[in-house]
């Protein structure tokens, strides 16, 4: 159905329009429209955000501002990366990031295996208690969730400025499970039993079995996951009080206050750029899975 | 807006397992009930090992919040000493305090220009989108690259944007001889601020989607509609709006649940000001647990956004699900 080289299914504009001197040249004019509207809106704080960062501590604050740095200099860069203690942050989240994924393809890959496919008893009302989580707002309950946090029941421990408060609360993700537990299901029984009959155990057949089958979900699941951690404001915000444990977006927004401008700006480059890349190289999988959701209805 | 970027995925029915009719459950049922009840116990020990990681954290961090919440709601709560029952007074605290009224009224226009200014446009982008026949790639990723960008990084780019002395977005107005704003300094002008930056900020997410969306549209209908002497806006009105109507409510219910939870272009660029101007329900949420120390003051306000949130996402998910069947 995806329309492939210039000419594929008619769209709201007819092929026949299309190929008239007066239709090719409105295309035209609103193609190159839409081209400088993108570049403008979507590039060009980009390019502002990377170049301001590289202009001097005084042309940075210049009205009328210049378009290109008079001179290009790389101290914002080093400077926010020596004494901003930036690889600390970007280490912490990178450890809060890469713990959050890890756990949840441990433990949401064991229960939605287990869902799918061993027949627990009382499954369904296990599923359906998961997935009325997805009805409830995370942000909503983040205050009861931060006391819980606080004081766990039963152990009466902390886990404030530990990486376990990011990594334990990620694994509760009802979107991630239940991606996984639906691709499960569509993964034949007998292939399984099969594999029960020469001897392979339950965690046998998920571990050689059904995870190589999943990996187009996995793919998903994981990308999700890392973009989640590395995006979230407001819990690490709350559960991380001792700066040194702080990830990247909290600790730019403490730093932001007392900082030179430069400083700050390439700051924010250096914490974008581990998602713009991840972005960058993964983009076909990424924007194929954004647009999958959607094809039905 | 980011929460779900696959919004109708999560509320599909759990899908049949596929296979040789019968021969998968028919197996599984005639097993379950010829084997001992020794060899079914252990079944079930064993099921229920792969899933206790995960009720484990579903029961402390998501169910266990919930009820939480609303318990904590009516009691006067202080950290390290035992709670005591006060009945409704948070409540009437929470009601009575003058920013309860600033911080839902702020929620719900920003809510509406969300849904004015952040959907109007998304849909717009994509309807153009899905006529240009170059370039597609180039478009999509350039318009998901704000998605990817941490929101903490687009706010503080766009706090310095609207900066009144250096910031660019007064240099533009200048430069095209229009009156300067205050932006997000103004009381009138900042809510609209928050606005284009989350607008700017997740647009990519929605375009996408609708994109999607827009590629399903049978070619026939246009042309059919066409012969009819359909012009382009009408087109638009009678086939391209009809046949995504399921999607846009979607998109709209999506963009209303996340933007009534908004709390990091707030809490960046204004700082819930000028005047508690920019003062959004889960801000005051925030300010209350860690500003006031009042978690009973918090809870109760967590349980209102609550059930007016969960009845969105209960609209939400009855939509899904009857779209499903049809």
């Amino acid at each position: 159905m995806r329309p492939s080289g210039p000419r594929g299914t008619r769209t709201l504009i007819s092929p026949h329009t299309l190929g008239r001197p007066r239709g090719r040249a409105v295309y035209w004019t609103v193609f190159c429209g839409v081209v400088l509207l993108f570049a403008l809106a979507f590039l060009f704080p980009v390019y502002w955000m990377v170049s301001g960062a590289m202009k001097s501590p005084d042309e940075v604050t210049r009205t009328p501002p210049t378009l290109v740095p008079e001179s290009w200099h790389t101290a914002g860069y080093t400077d926010a990366w020596d004494l901003m203690q930036l690889p600390a942050h970007l280490w912490n989240t990178v450890e809060q990031a890469a713990g959050a994924w890890l756990l949840q393809i441990v433990f949401c890959t064991a229960a939605a295996y287990a869902l799918s496919k061993l027949r627990p008893a009382f499954g369904r009302i296990v599923l359906g208690g998961i997935l009325a989580t997805l009805m409830v707002p995370a942000q909503a309950l983040v205050v009861p969730k931060y006391l819980t946090v606080a004081d766990l029941p039963v152990l009466h421990t902390s886990l404030l400025n530990d990486p376990l408060a990011i990594w334990l609360p990620a694994v509760a993700n009802a979107f991630n499970l239940y991606l996984l537990k639906r691709f499960f299901d569509q993964i034949p029984r007998d292939v399984l039993e099969a594999a029960e009959i020469d001897g392979a155990g339950k965690l046998r057949s998920l571990v050689s079995i059904v995870l190589p089958m999943s990996r187009p979900v996995l793919g998903v699941v994981s990308i999700f996951a890392l973009v989640a951690v590395w995006q979230d404001f407001l819990w690490p915000l709350m559960v991380f009080s001792d700066t040194d444990k702080q990830p990247i977006s909290v600790a730019l927004v403490q730093l932001s206050q007392n900082i030179p401008l430069t400083v700050l700006i390439a700051s924010m480059v250096i914490a974008s750029v581990p998602m713009v890349v991840m972005f960058l190289v993964f983009q076909r999988h990424i924007i194929a899975g954004i647009s999958a959701g959607s094809t039905k209805g | 807006m980011k929460t779900a970027p696959n919004p109708a995925a999560p509320a599909r029915p759990p899908a049949v397992p596929p296979g040789p009719p019968g021969a998968g459950a028919a197996g599984g049922a005639a097993a379950r009930t010829g084997r001992p009840l020794s060899r079914r116990i252990a079944e079930q020990a064993r099921a229920y090992a792969f899933l206790l990681g995960g009720l484990v954290c579903f029961a402390l961090f998501s169910w266990y919040p919930a009820v939480r919440a609303v318990v904590i709601a009516f009691q006067k709560y202080t950290p390290g000493s035992d709670p005591q029952w006060v009945g409704t007074a948070n409540f009437t605290r929470v009601l009575h305090d003058p920013e309860f009224g600033a911080a839902w009224r702020n929620t719900l226009v920003f809510t509406l220009f969300a849904l004015l200014l952040g959907f109007a446009v998304p849909f717009v982008t994509a309807l153009v989108l899905n006529e240009l026949r170059h370039w597609k790639a180039f478009f999509r990723v350039v318009v998901y690259l704000p998605v990817m960008i941490p929101p903490v990084v687009s706010a503080l780019l766009w706090k310095w944007f609207y900066d009144p002395g250096a910031g660019l977005a007064n240099e533009v107005l200048r430069f095209a001889h229009l009156p300067t704003s205050n932006w997000s300094n103004g009381a009138d002008t900042a809510l609209v601020s928050l606005v284009i930056v989350a607008t700017w900020a997740n647009m990519g997410g929605t375009v996408l989607i609708y994109l999607a969306a827009l590629q399903g549209i049978p070619g026939e209908l246009y042309e059919a509609a066409e012969i009819d002497g359909a012009g382009l806006l009408q087109r638009v009105r009678h086939v391209t709006i009809p046949q995504t109507r399921f999607i846009i409510l979607m998109l709209m219910l999506l963009q209303i649940i996340a933007t009534m939870q908004v709390f990091t272009e707030p809490f960046v660029i204004t700082g819930g000001g000028p005047e508690s101007a920019t003062v959004t329900v889960l801000y005051l949420i925030y300010k209350y647990a860690f500003l006031y120390n009042d978690f009973g003051g918090a809870c109760a306000l967590s349980v209102m956004l609550l059930v007016l949130l969960s009845a969105f996402s209960a609209l939400y998910l009855r939509l899904t699900r009857s779209g499903e069947d049809t």
